[in-house]
């Protein structure tokens, strides 16, 4: 087996007396693109969230059991910490409106005030947009703000916004969901050229997208992991009643 | 057939009747407001020339003298209580719109609308007992305090009202990156919602240039040109005070041009105000 990630152990999510995930055993490996699917209100976000620790913010938000990223538990290092370990990309895109493209790009760096040099900025920037995809269309007007982008590009802003701290891994929360299905095609090539750099966390509506771009896929169902496993396996032979019933769109 | 159609026509007709009704109103509300304008001018104009502008106030028998020390009395006295009220006003706005609800949030909502509903010459006396009395002297500073708190109100909830309209997504951005949430809010929240607090604060000044009764007993007013905060100093509400209720005619004069002054500059503060709003809007 390849090395695992992040692990879940027993994970119990709340939103106050809520409970919106239920013994959560999960085990994501490195360099694949694993996907997080299920109907609506099955905690998928929530999942998401309780990677990078995002979850305990929203009120009443609370997480009990193990989170392990590598060999370190993941509830015990400090939530910036983790956060600037693991990067994320949100439903809709959510580029800064106040900076320039260029700086979006570094906005980790600029508002944690770590110090970088010009050169090295300049490189992170190039490198990063690259890599989103996105340095072709934008290397011209890199100082303009980022806004006036179609959504799509904007949201290849937000993925290289995220590569710009080398996370260990990202999340990524439907970021499709928003964008037409050309701006969506041109995302999920890019998500799985980014799999040999970057671990990748999808959460998806979409069991399309799901097939096209993960290498493993979990279902979730009112807040259980109901099946997890290789891709092709899960959608061909799933295990579980309920996979199947999901798969061939009995609900959800 | 026929029923749909009269049915039409009449909804037609209800539809212009209504929307003549509207015209008319806006008109009516109107009317006072390029009433005052227009009379204030015709009055104000002729007596706002240069030296009028640059001059100070001579003694009465005297001809011509102007109001050069009160225009910059307004400006220093203004300017000082933006000064003062734009930190804690802003905190507060912040404070409100970050924390939503509890206690010290009831309460400082609360206090806020009391202020608002303030008597300004209450606010006036508050300042004079704070700092004129103990300093035994009346005082441009004395009316820059009161001031500034008749500006916080106007501050607080613009800069509230400003950060509430600001998607969580952004807040949710930059803490994903694992921004402390006090630079979230210092560089990220603060900055989107410059243009609305800085709207609203223009605003505020707009409102305080004009206020007389504050100044009464704080900065008192002064026929010299004066820099000194923590000496009595002249403002332009206090000169139409003075001057409109003197008996001298050549007084009522300069009050009338006084008057014209201080209300452009009040228009002015406005049309920058809208001017800024559109000018520093940021799109999401």
């Amino acid at each position: 087996m390849e090395d695992k990630i992040l692990i879940t152990e027993k994970l119990y999510a709340y939103y106050g007396e809520h409970c919106v995930l239920k013994d959560v055993n999960l085990e994501i490996p490195k360099f694949k693109i694993t996907a997080i699917m299920g109907p609506s209100g099955c905690g998928k976000t929530t999942l998401l969230r309780c990677f990078n620790r995002l979850h305990e913010l929203s009120p009443g938000g609370r997480i009990e059991g193990q989170i392990w990223l590598g060999k370190t538990n993941l509830l015990s290092l400090n939530p910036i910490m983790v956060r600037r370990k693991i990067g994320m990309v949100f439903q809709r895109p959510n580029p800064f409106p106040t900076m320039s493209i260029y700086d979006n790009v570094i906005a980790g760096y600029k508002l944690n005030g770590i110090k970088i040099k010009r050169e090295e900025a300049d490189q992170i920037v190039e490198t990063s947009l690259k890599k989103a995809a996105l340095w072709n269309e934008v290397k011209d007007f890199l100082h303009r703000k980022g806004t006036f982008l179609s959504g799509g590009q904007q949201q290849r802003l937000c993925i290289a916004r995220a590569l710009a701290m080398h996370p260990e891994a990202l999340l990524l929360d439907e970021p499709t969901s928003a964008l037409d299905p050309k701006s969506t095609a041109h995302i999920e090539e890019l998500i799985i050229e980014l799999k040999d750099s970057v671990t990748i966390v999808i959460v998806t509506h979409n069991i399309g997208q799901a097939g096209r771009v993960a290498d493993y896929t979990a279902f979730l169902y009112l807040g259980e992991l109901v099946e997890f496993g290789p891709t092709e396996r899960l959608f061909t032979a799933p295990k579980d009643k309920r996979t199947e019933e999901y798969l061939s769109g009995k609900f959800g | 057939m026929k029923e749909i159609e009269r049915n039409c026509k009449k909804r037609l007709f209800l539809n212009w009747f209504v929307q003549a009704l509207v015209f008319v109103i806006t008109g009516l509300s109107l009317v006072p407001l390029f009433f005052i304008l227009f009379y204030l001018t015709k009055q104000g104009i002729g007596s706002v020339n240069w030296s009028f502008l640059t001059h100070l106030p001579r003694p009465v028998g005297e001809s011509g003298g102007g109001v050069l020390n009160a225009i910059i009395g307004t400006l220093i006295i203004a300017s000082l209580s933006t000064i003062m009220a734009i930190p804690i006003g802003v905190t507060a706005g912040i404070y409100l719109a970050e924390k939503k609800t509890g206690k010290l949030v009831h309460l400082l909502r609360l206090s806020t609308d009391i202020l608002q509903s303030t008597p300004s010459i209450v606010l006036g006396v508050i300042a004079y007992l704070w700092i004129v009395k103990p300093a035994q002297s009346f005082s441009a500073f004395s009316g820059s305090v009161a001031l500034a708190m008749m500006m916080l109100p106007t501050i607080v909830s613009s800069t509230e009202e400003t950060l509430k309209l600001i998607p969580y997504t952004l807040k949710e951005a930059s803490l994903a990156l694992g921004v402390p949430y006090y630079r979230t809010v210092l560089k990220v929240i603060l900055p989107s919602g410059i243009s609305g607090i800085l709207t609203g604060t223009l605003l505020g000044i707009a409102r305080i240039a004009g206020e007389t009764a504050p100044l009464l007993f704080t900065a008192f007013g002064s026929p010299y040109l004066n820099f000194n905060l923590f000496k009595p100093m002249n403002a332009l509400p206090l000169v139409i005070f003075n001057y409109a209720s003197s008996p001298y005619l050549e007084w009522w004069r300069q009050a009338w041009g006084a008057s014209f002054i201080l209300i452009v500059m009040v228009l002015c503060f406005n049309l920058l105000a809208k001017w800024g709003a559109s000018k520093w809007k940021i799109k999401f």
